[in-house]
């Protein structure tokens, strides 16, 4: 009795899970690939945290919190690794639409791909399309950043450039008559150090400097 | 004035700006056909067949004559003015289409302050659910040039507006320039310096990283394998040749105004020497670093085409992860064709054969394509932000020396004429000449701007400098003599004129030009029409489509309007030469 029981479950078992099965998705992963050297072999520990997972994310949905681990089965095992799984209901005669358990795994893909240390790229659930990451984007791009700050730099200096430019070409047109204006002037400027006035230059008495003696005077006359 | 014109170089003996890398990488990116496997050996035979002498030539009729191009003409011979004036006319078409390359190199590095950069991932398409779908038929790269940059239309009827952010870019680049050559001469002589070491630096660096890639040597033995079947195809002389003239500056006039600085005792035979080999020199440094990278980049694609047959051999029939690598990838390919043929048939169209040969050959064409190729290698690259901001400041110094190099070529002639800097201060030519330039800039931002600058790229330059160089020639040797040149030369700087530069200037060189414009004119004969490559949106790749009839008539005005300068001038000249006569009879 027990054994047709046996028997039975695992035909209706078989028949729930097949490949393309209604409500059936197949799973690919490539650990080897993802994680190299540290890649961990598949087993029926492994299923067992996959089938976890999938219950985890199926509890979430509303009307389905009931879900267990067992509901979850696996079948076609490859080498590759690669699986066929369908998540059937409590009573175990029906599998649970495609479309709850694909929104299901898409809401708790980034958790289902942590536990095993993969990415999207190498745990697939083919027919179930990944959402990809929104790209960041800053309220203000960042190049324009970067141009305002150049643009500015080179405006400044031409500014500056030009200014000093017509800085000298008016210095160098009134440089002539400058110099002509000193020259009528004629005054003896006074320049005036830490508050003393210096002693300007007396052009117009003549001091003899003793230390120089004049040549004539040292030699004796022939 | 020859004071003065002392005055400004005595400090230096070479005039940097000869020395730059400028036009040597700048050429290789014009060039035509980037990647020749055997390009060393035409472009050295055509360096000393055609380069040396030419080169010499400029420069000694430059220090002989101390004036600009048109004032060195005008003394060799009244009626050829026309060739200095011609020579001006194509240096304005380039500063016009040059300066866009400086735009796009300046919105390369602006961009490249991101992580990740902009050209490495596709964006999502509206519903987040895939990638935009042009970015998946081309790659990110071409996208990111195609669409975010240029914003390219179909065709080039097709005009569309101006686009605001290279508009932007293009003021900047203009802005720039004009701050270099705002003070004149002096000036311009000390960014120079800096324009012309910077990129040395550069390159050095990126020899250091590019030699220790992953790859890097199969591109410099796909560099130095030299291919005989190419060496026998008239295109690789033909380029070599092409490329010769635009790396050392030869008939835009800049070298003979720098040279009319120089003293006139001053030995420009082997300046003409020192500066064409340094320059040869620069070009080969720069391709061994070119092909280095490049051949990381193939190496890259042919490991990632190898990676996903790889993937699909392994999802197809389900093989255990892993087992299947690159070197088992042919055994195990025979042996699944042997054991499941049905499958390995469905398989089989989707199978893409990779070959890290026909990676290396992907014949890279146009300026557009030297900024994907480089930014596709960079992306790969470990701290791909300095890198990238380290190519693209190296490419805008060089863009900007030979800006310098242009706009000098424009401005001494304008400055050294006495009727305009009566009315205008230098700040102020320099300034207009900028504003015209950037406005007609303009039209090569817009949505079909970058066929318009194709056009330019291929046709201002290339025929008009011919003919230019050509006509130099000739009348150095025929119209002012050569014995007579000779004798200048001795007089001036004390040494005799080698055989060889007589041979070179009489004959060699003349007969090159000629079967090098004989070869342009024949391909335009046989092929009939003129054709551009679009971009196709919807395709992801390039398509070749037919010039309409005004792009046509453009660019025969674009070469008509440099060459006839040089007779138009001549009949000028002599027209008012009889006319004079007519006044003088009666007077006597």
């Amino acid at each position: 009795m027990l054994w047709l029981l046996f028997l039975l479950v695992t035909a209706s078992h078989a028949e729930l899970c097949k490949p393309d099965a209604e409500n059936a998705f197949k799973v690919r992963l490539s650990i080897k690939t993802a994680l190299g050297d540290q890649s961990y072999t598949w087993d029926t520990n492994e299923e067992y945290l996959f089938r976890a997972m999938v219950a985890f994310s199926m509890r979430k949905v509303p009307n389905r919190e009931a879900t267990e681990i067992a509901h979850v089965l696996l079948c076609n095992i490859t080498q590759r690794v690669s699986f066929w799984f369908v998540v059937t209901d409590p009573s175990k005669n029906h599998t649970l639409p495609a479309v709850e358990v694909q929104s299901a795994i898409r809401m708790n893909r980034n958790r289902i791909n942590n536990a095993f240390l993969l990415n999207d790229q190498t745990l697939e659930f083919l027919k179930i399309p990944a959402t990809l990451g929104p790209p960041t984007d800053s309220a203000v791009p960042v190049w324009i950043i970067i141009f305002g700050v150049v643009f500015c730099i080179v405006i400044v200096a031409i500014t500056l450039l030009i200014l000093s430019g017509i800085r000298q070409r008016r210095r160098k047109s009134k440089g002539l008559p400058e110099v002509e204006d000193a020259e009528d002037k004629c005054e003896t400027p006074i320049t005036v150090e830490n508050g003393i006035p210096c002693d300007p230059l007396d052009t117009k008495e003549v001091h003899l400097n003793e230390a120089f003696v004049p040549e004539g005077e040292r030699l004796t006359p022939l | 004035m020859a004071m003065n014109r002392l005055k400004r170089w005595t400090s230096f003996s070479v005039p940097p700006r000869e020395l730059s890398p400028a036009e040597s990488l700048q050429s290789q990116i014009r060039k035509q056909d980037f990647v020749l496997g055997s390009f060393l050996v035409p472009y050295i035979i055509m360096l000393i067949l055609e380069g040396m002498p030419l080169l010499y030539l400029e420069l000694a009729v430059g220090q002989r004559m101390r004036q600009g191009s048109i004032g060195a003409w005008r003394t060799i011979s009244p009626y050829l003015g026309g060739v200095g004036v011609a020579s001006v006319v194509v240096s304005f078409f380039l500063s016009m289409y040059y300066n866009v390359i400086n735009a796009w190199a300046f919105w390369y590095i602006f961009h490249s302050f991101q992580d990740p950069l902009p050209w490495s991932v596709c964006p999502l398409n509206a519903n987040r659910t895939g990638y935009d779908e042009e970015c998946e038929k081309a790659s990110s790269t071409q996208y990111f040039w195609y669409r975010k940059t240029l914003n390219i239309s179909p065709s080039i009827q097709e005009n569309g507006g101006v686009q605001w952010e290279p508009a932007l870019c293009l003021i900047l680049a203009w802005l720039v320039v004009y701050l270099c050559i705002l003070r004149g001469t002096e000036s311009t002589g000390k960014v120079v310096y800096f324009t012309a070491s910077l990129p040395y630096c550069v390159l050095i660096i990126y020899l250091v990283r590019g030699l220790t890639l992953h790859g890097a040597t199969n591109g410099l033995a796909y560099m130095f394998t030299p291919k005989l079947e190419q060496l026998a195809n008239p295109k690789a002389w033909i380029n070599a040749a092409t490329q010769i003239f635009f790396s050392l500056g030869l008939g835009f006039g800049s070298l003979i105004a720098f040279a009319s600085y120089n003293e006139p005792s001053n030995n420009c035979q082997k300046h003409a020497i020192i500066v064409s080999l340094i320059n040869s020199a620069t070009s080969i440094f720069a391709s061994i670093v070119t092909f280095s990278i490049y051949g990381f980049k193939a190496t890259f694609n042919y490991e990632n085409c190898l990676n996903k047959v790889i993937l699909l051999l392994t999802n197809s029939f389900d093989l255990e992860d892993g087992f299947l690598t690159p070197s088992n990838l042919e055994q195990v390919k025979s042996y699944l064709a042997s054991a499941y043929p049905s499958q390995y048939g469905e398989v089989f169209p989707r199978i893409t054969n990779c070959s890290l040969e026909a990676e290396l050959d992907t014949a890279v064409q146009g300026t557009g394509l030297a900024f994907i190729v480089y930014t596709e290698a960079i992306k790969n690259m470990e701290v791909s932000q300095l890198w990238s901001v380290l190519y693209f400041f190296m490419l805008l110094m060089l863009g900007i020396g030979s800006m310098l190099g242009n706009t000098a070529a424009i401005l001494t002639p304008l400055t050294d004429s006495k009727a305009i800097t009566r009315h205008l201060p230098k700040e102020a030519i320099s300034g207009l000449v900028c504003l015209i330039s950037c406005a007609v800039g303009m039209v090569f931002t817009m949505e079909a701007g970058n066929y318009w600058f194709d056009i330019f790229n291929d046709y201002a330059a290339t025929l008009s400098l011919l003919l230019i160089v050509l006509v130099e020639t000739i009348a150095v040797c025929y119209v002012y003599g050569l014995r007579r040149f000779e004798g200048d030369l001795q007089s001036m700087t004390g040494r005799n004129l080698n055989w060889y530069w007589k041979i070179m200037w009489a004959g060699v060189s003349p007969l090159l030009i000629i079967s090098l414009l004989l070869f342009y004119l024949s391909d335009y004969i046989l092929t009939g029409t003129l054709q551009y490559q679009a971009w196709d949106a919807s395709q992801g790749q390039l398509v070749t489509k037919d010039y309409p009839a005004y792009a046509l008539v453009f660019i025969g005005l674009l070469v008509a309007s440099a060459t006839m300068c040089i007779p138009l001038v001549a009949l000028g000249t002599f027209v008012m030469h009889q006319l004079k006569r007519g006044d003088a009879a009666p007077v006597a």
